[in-house]
């Protein structure tokens, strides 16, 4: 099959309002749905907005929904559709909308400030750091995040509840406090910054039910449940709900 | 800002607001979603409330739980007085003879706990019979959401001390399943169709249970430096590899554990002999 005419449905509209609108058009063999929407662009409705950049899922701007599933525009084939389906696009549905596909993702940037950064350890300078690898894998599995925000979009904590959004930072923030706290050289505990008790007390990590939504969209195919969310559940427990390594914790302390 | 990218002033902050918050696209449907995604929650809801039904009728039953050598694994170890008494079996009665309930309900609390707050189970029941959500990019029918902030699902944070209760009763399941290598008469060195089922259930239950993300943390996972601790570290990996199975293992142990008990009730109940293999 080299092209046909696919069905397409758009949304189109602002924060004022809008709908989704009908389009065919023509789909050629290897396209992806980001073609798809440039080529609506060139021939048919010239101010659509839609953001986007890298066209190789690597920079995260294309994010939308497709057939109501958070995706990258620039990495879902047309292939997986067939002929006969209409393809529905719209943009994220957890932000706010600014025109057409392009959302305002600000609430990411509100909440990426609100994660204390990497501590450097005392009295080492640029250029002399020095970590094993083995201790270093489990953050740098979390640096591939390409930050497309798909996660955020997809939890239900923030999704369906716009009310949560002061409290609950998102699995993409969450997992950024998994990789520092993770991270051998983080030396936030030596200046006072418990990131463990300050995932749950400050960013709501309570708030996450580990229904792994945020898995499921991942790009990047980071498991931000099992690999960063789960173990920082673990390690808050560690901080506030077990007794017995609290009281470890005194012992070792007191011995010292 | 110098990006422009604070966050806009909300209109529409109401609870429950979600997808249709006024701030957002204006689509009136709950989900745009077109394939069969109420498959795998409606499945999970059916899986889960069938064993529900199942070992709620056996736990309360007090009956045709013990058939020489094989005890069911509901009913191990019996801690009461009105246990029937197994030769060289699992009876300890610490809890006397007062308790004239049926003596499953006294060990069942053990696993039923630490599957009630498993990580994996978790997340199957919130979306199978909670919805919340039902799936992905679905919205739940919740107007307000807590996750486990609050009591009473606060209290999934003890899932490691469940952890903690289930080794040792894993161990008395493998002791079980050694006892299952003697005869109807309790001599040693045979084997029926039982034993395999025993063996196989609980190979199972031991991957399942260490195969549990506390499990992970507690081995190695809550450690900064891994190339400090080898041993722990190649653990931690080992633990990993089986937690990536873990939901398949959770639903594998599910089946086997009742399959070993039916097994056994069906012998107790005369309704078939055991097949000795040797």
């Amino acid at each position: 099959m080299s092209s046909y005419e696919a069905r397409f449905k758009v949304w189109r509209g602002d924060s004022a309002g809008g709908g989704l609108e009908d389009f065919a058009i023509e789909v050629n063999e290897g396209e992806v749905v980001l073609d798809i929407i440039h080529r609506l662009q060139a021939t048919q409705a010239p101010d659509l907005a839609v953001r986007w950049n890298c066209k190789a899922g690597k920079c995260g701007s294309c994010s939308a929904e497709i057939n109501g599933r958070p995706r990258l525009m620039c990495m879902t084939r047309m292939s997986v559709f067939g002929p006969e389906e209409v393809v529905t696009v719209t943009p994220l549905r957890a932000f706010p909308v600014v025109r057409d596909l392009v959302t305002d993702v600000g609430f990411n940037y509100a909440k990426a400030r609100e994660v204390p950064a990497f501590v450097p350890p005392e009295g080492l300078g640029a250029g002399e750091y020095r970590m094993q690898q083995v201790d270093v894998d489990r953050s740098q599995e979390f640096r591939k995040c390409i930050e497309c925000f798909l996660c955020q979009d997809t939890c239900h904590v923030v999704r369906d509840h716009e009310e949560n959004k002061g409290a609950f930072a998102g699995p993409r923030f969450l997992m950024r406090v998994a990789e520092l706290d993770m991270h051998p050289l983080d030396a936030a505990a030596d200046s006072g910054i418990d990131r463990k008790r300050a995932a749950q007390d400050e960013h709501g990590l309570g708030y996450c039910n580990i229904t792994k939504c945020c898995t499921e969209v991942c790009p990047e195919g980071i498991k931000i449940t099992d690999n960063a969310l789960i173990p920082l559940k673990e390690r808050a427990v560690d901080r506030k709900y077990d007794p017995l390594v609290w009281l470890g914790s005194r012992i070792r302390r007191r011995g010292k | 800002m110098a990006t422009g990218t604070d966050p806009r002033p909300k209109s529409g902050t109401a609870p429950g607001g979600g997808v249709r918050d006024g701030t957002r696209a204006a689509i009136a449907a709950a989900h745009l979603r077109t394939d069969r995604w109420w498959l795998a929650p409606a499945a999970t809801a059916a899986g889960l409330l069938a064993f529900v039904v199942y070992s709620t009728w056996r736990a309360f039953a007090n009956a045709d739980y013990y058939q020489a050598p094989y005890v069911s694994p509901f009913y191990s170890p019996c801690l009461a007085d009105n246990c029937a008494p197994m030769r060289s079996g699992p009876n300890w009665e610490i809890f006397g003879n007062w308790w004239g309930l049926s003596p499953a309900l006294l060990i069942l609390i053990f696993p039923l706990g630490f599957r009630l707050t498993c990580y994996y189970y978790r997340k199957a029941y919130y979306r199978g019979f909670w919805a919340s959500p039902p799936a992905c990019a679905v919205a739940e029918p919740h107007k307000k959401y807590s996750g486990e902030t609050r009591f009473p699902l606060i209290l999934q944070n003890i899932h490691r001390y469940f952890f903690y209760a289930a080794v040792p009763v894993a161990v008395i399941l493998t002791y079980d399943t050694v006892l299952a290598f003697r005869d109807e008469h309790h001599a040693w060195g045979h084997m029926g169709l039982g034993t395999l089922v025993f063996l196989v259930n609980i190979a199972l239950i031991w991957a399942y249970t260490l195969s549990c993300h506390s499990c992970r943390h507690i081995v190695g996972g809550k450690l900064k430096h891994f190339s400090k601790h080898p041993v722990r570290y190649r653990v931690w990996q080992w633990v990993g590899r089986l937690n990536a199975r873990h939901m398949q293992l959770a639903w594998a142990s599910l089946v086997s554990v009742a399959l070993a008990d039916f097994y056994v009730y069906l012998l107790a109940s005369g309704a078939f002999d055991d097949p000795r293999l040797f």
